[in-house]
């Protein structure tokens, strides 16, 4: 018989026992560790999607405030920059108005200058002339300024037109007070005479008179009459000086100044373009040498 | 020449007795037990492990896979029984390289053993799974007249399991001491390798066939599982 039935009983506990013993020492702990495992890589696949899902948001959130702050940057950009096309335009009207500013002043100090200069020049002028006169007039003649103006003045009156020596005339024989002679400088006492045998001469008076024929006269030095002499009575005036002349010159001059003003202050328009022809680009040629 | 370790008796008494197929057992269980012991005595959840313990999990999650693609939904529940029935097989056939050692399923005694678990434990998952009246009608389905039928269908396949397994596992060790008489070198070498191997697929068959009846037996109205390929 080749089945014994104890073995047979013996071999069904073994295995029953076996079965508890590997289901106790083998299957169990196996597949905890194998669940364990699974759990663990089901964990960090969650916690890495989890973490995915944030990254992908905080990406989203920094695209968002990337966007954000370009926007912002382009308008405060704009913003500046028409701020400083502003500030530039308020510059440049600022700069304009003080460039005019300085423009005016500097015409009227321009025109100053050459104010002071017309009379810098008069005064000299008539300084020049005066020596200038004195000095031909000495090297000319033995005779002095003086007598040339007294000689003038003599000249003059006897060259009086009817009428005005008529006027004169009764001038003088009405005044009260004697005639005035008023001069530059003192007369010498050659030209009074002479002028006084003039006024004589041609202004015969009655001999009547508490001054008989004799004219009375009183000479007078007045600085503000230009090399000149004047002989005044009762509201007449009878005068040579040379401020007529230093006047015409003075007339003379301011024009010619004006004239330079005007020149200065309206410089001729725009400068032309000058059109030459085009020439060739000439060819250097070699130098013959000319022996 | 004796066809069992049956007939080897270290001890006697009365009924009681000692034989190699037993000795030889526990010495397996014993083996298996205090190896999955060492091995599972550190196991780690880290992704980092050891190779023994690699080991077991792709024999463990091997055994797991073929319950399921034979169509049972819960592999776990019937992992104990089974996965020790195809560790037991294979392990005793994979020891006869060592000398002097004869396989405990080279006994009819053994198979017939294990085939009666099988017997006991189908109608039991049965009934745990679908309840006793839901299994009993298995019996007659699909009509009464199979009933008698079934019932020979039970008794026999038992048979087959225990005869095809000892059948096997018996021959190949006579085989190779038929051999080792007639040429002593080299030959039986070959034949011990091929039993190595007709000794694995015998652990498979018989896991497999007892997974069927199991699987036959608890079947029930649940939606079938898509088919693996």
């Amino acid at each position: 018989m080749l089945i014994d039935w104890f073995t047979v009983a013996a071999q069904a506990l073994n295995f029953l026992i076996l079965v508890w013993l590997l289901k106790r020492f083998l299957y169990q702990p196996i597949l905890q560790a194998i669940d364990g495992r699974e759990q663990r890589i089901v964990n960090e696949l969650a916690d890495a999607g989890t973490k995915k899902a944030e990254a992908q948001k905080d990406r989203d959130d920094f695209q968002h405030k990337n966007e954000l702050f370009d926007q912002q940057r382009a308008s405060l950009l704009s913003k500046a920059t028409d701020e400083a096309k502003a500030e530039r335009q308020r510059l440049l009207a600022e700069a304009r108005q003080a460039a005019d500013a300085l423009s005016a002043k500097r015409q009227d100090t321009l025109r100053n200058d050459a104010k002071n200069l017309n009379q810098a020049i008069s005064r000299q002028i008539q300084q020049e002339v005066f020596a200038i006169t004195r000095k031909a007039l000495m090297d000319l003649a033995t005779t002095s300024l003086e007598e040339r103006l007294a000689e003038v003045f003599i000249r003059r009156l006897r060259e009086m037109d009817v009428q005005a020596k008529e006027c004169l005339a009764e001038a003088l024989k009405t005044a009260s007070s004697p005639a005035l002679m008023r001069s530059a400088f003192d007369l010498p006492v050659e030209q009074r005479t002479a002028i006084q045998q003039t006024l004589n001469e041609i202004f015969p008076t009655d001999p009547s008179t508490p001054h008989g024929t004799s004219i009375p006269v009183r000479f007078e030095t007045a600085p503000d009459l230009v090399c000149g002499i004047e002989l005044t009575t009762n509201g007449q005036k009878v005068a040579w000086s040379i401020a007529d002349y230093l006047a015409s010159l003075q007339k003379g001059v301011d024009e010619l100044l004006q004239d330079n003003d005007k020149g200065e202050s309206k410089p001729s328009s725009e400068p032309k373009l000058q059109v030459k022809p085009e020439t060739k680009p000439e060819v250097p040629q070699p130098e013959a040498h000319s022996q | 020449m004796q066809l069992s370790p049956d007939e080897t008796v270290f001890w006697q008494y009365g009924f009681f007795k000692l034989n190699a197929t037993i000795a030889f057992t526990w010495g397996l269980m014993l083996m298996l037990a205090v190896g999955s012991k060492l091995i599972t005595r550190k196991l780690s959840t880290e992704l980092q492990r050891s190779r023994w313990q690699n080991l077991l999990e792709i024999i463990v999650t091997g055994i797991e896979t073929q319950i399921e693609e034979v169509g049972i939904h819960h592999p776990r529940q019937y992992l104990g029984f089974l996965g020790t029935l195809f560790l037991f097989v294979a392990s005793a056939s994979l020891c006869t390289v060592i000398p002097g050692y004869e396989p405990p399923t080279s006994s009819l005694s053994t198979t017939t053993a294990l085939a009666l678990s099988v017997w006991v434990a189908v109608p039991l998952f049965g009934i745990e799974e679908q309840g006793l009246g839901g299994y009993l009608k298995s019996y007659v389905e699909p009509t009464v007249i199979m009933l008698p039928f079934n019932i020979i269908s039970e008794l026999s396949r038992t048979l087959a399991l225990a005869v095809r397994l000892f059948g096997n596992m018996m021959s190949g060790a006579m085989i190779i001491g038929i051999l080792i008489t007639i040429t002593p070198f080299i030959f039986p070498l070959v034949m011990m390798a091929l039993g190595l191997l007709t000794g694995m697929v015998q652990a498979y068959i018989f896991f497999i066939l007892a997974t069927v009846y199991i699987a036959a037996a608890t079947r029930t109205s649940e939606p079938k599982p898509a088919a693996k390929t």
